[in-house]
């Protein structure tokens, strides 16, 4: 019942040096020592101090403190913008929860959750997107169902799908 | 943990998007159906919200519409300009605020926004939503038909969608009060060369219009 909030308690587990989280070789300086942490097995903590500019990528759940200019891309995992976090950057992910301030377009192919105290400045793409009322968002909302909707059946049509599977299609309503 | 902590986690876990409230009664709307149906033969259309951000109406429009919504907060727009004394800015300020092409958006929604407009702001904020609006779009407004009560605090009204027919209002505080009621005269001379496709007046003494271009 009195379950530990492990989000916020580091594990017993040594930092990993293969954390897939790679600032590029690239990255222009000032680049302060990585101060990243594993939280747990599949989650990364970027510190406040840190600041990264260039691009991030990763094949597991960051959360961000410090301020990041750039890119950052997390394709399968969810990206956290802690209080403290400042985004400089084009972000892309499965879903982004954003309690600090963004400035930059945001995609996501699950949600977007900005939170009470959050900030978004830019355009966000995401099927699901939740403003908390203290938010601030200036910028566009694009949750493409419409066309995601409209591109399967034509998909289908496209390729047809196997006699054992075709499901009857369903005739418009008489009026 | 601490009992305290019980209840802050049941307070976060609350709805994040601030939607629809039960309990908080919902006022009809008539021209918000409309607006829908206006827009719903198109595909991807843009819509304009001039209002705060509202994270499920959002969603509703999203859904509903499967459209791109800019959000345009005007009333934060309206209070910078009352809390450093440029309000008198105001007019030169929305002839350059709106970034959009003409002829680019197929709605807007402008909730109550003109009555906290003065009639030298009203009518630059009025000219820029007549240029980006696209040919047949469609355009939300809300005229308040009273004269607004003396001494009363300055509020900003939330419009939280509920459904086609229903909006919750929810108050908060704003820098400037409701300026005295547009007349129908008024509204449509601003508006030019909108026409006004439909027109309500609630019970709430609150006009809806529906402009089309």
């Amino acid at each position: 019942m009195w379950k530990r909030d492990e989000s916020v308690k580091p594990t017993s587990q040594p930092a990993s040096p293969a954390a897939p989280v790679t600032p590029t070789p690239q990255a222009s300086a000032p680049v302060a020592q990585p101060e990243t942490r594993r939280m747990d097995r599949d989650m990364v903590h970027i510190g406040k101090s840190v600041i990264i500019k260039g691009e991030l990528a990763g094949s597991e759940d960051l959360t961000i403190e410090g301020h990041v200019e750039g890119k950052i891309e997390l394709k399968d995992h969810v990206l956290t913008i802690g209080p403290n976090g400042r985004i400089k950057a084009q972000v892309f992910a499965k879903a982004v929860i954003v309690l600090g301030e963004v400035n930059g377009n945001v995609s996501a192919t699950e949600k977007v959750d900005i939170r009470d105290g959050g900030s978004v400045d830019g355009d966000i793409i995401s099927p699901r997107v939740a403003i908390a009322e203290g938010a601030h968002f200036r910028g566009s909302v694009d949750m493409q169902r419409k066309a995601a909707a409209q591109s399967q059946p034509q998909k289908a049509q496209a390729a047809p799908a196997p006699a054992d599977k075709a499901q009857p299609q369903p005739q418009p309503a008489a009026r | 943990m601490a009992l305290s902590d019980l209840f802050r986690r049941k307070k976060d876990d609350a709805d994040p998007d601030a939607g629809a409230q039960p309990g908080v009664p919902a006022l009809p709307t008539k021209a918000l159906g409309r607006l829908l149906a206006t827009l719903a033969s198109r595909e991807q259309p843009i819509l304009i919200d001039l209002g705060p951000v509202v994270g499920s109406n959002v969603n509703f429009f999203g859904e509903q519409l499967g459209c791109k919504i800019f959000v345009e907060d005007v009333t934060k727009d309206i209070d910078r300009h009352v809390k450093e004394g440029k309000i008198d800015d105001l007019p030169a300020f929305f002839a350059q605020r709106f970034p959009q092409a003409d002829n680019s958006v197929d709605g807007i929604l402008c909730w109550d926004v003109f009555d906290f407009l003065d009639k030298k702001s009203a009518p630059s904020l009025a000219k820029q939503l007549t240029r980006i609006l696209r040919p047949e779009g469609a355009m939300l407004a809300f005229f308040n038909a009273s004269e607004p009560v003396a001494g009363a605090k300055p509020t900003y009204t939330r419009h939280i969608v509920v459904d086609r027919q229903n909006l919750q209002h929810r108050q908060y505080p704003a820098a400037r009060g409701k300026q005295r009621p547009w007349l129908n005269r008024d509204i449509q001379r601003m508006f030019e060369p909108l026409r006004i496709a439909e027109q309500f007046l609630l019970k709430t003494n609150m006009r809806e219009v529906l402009f089309r271009k």
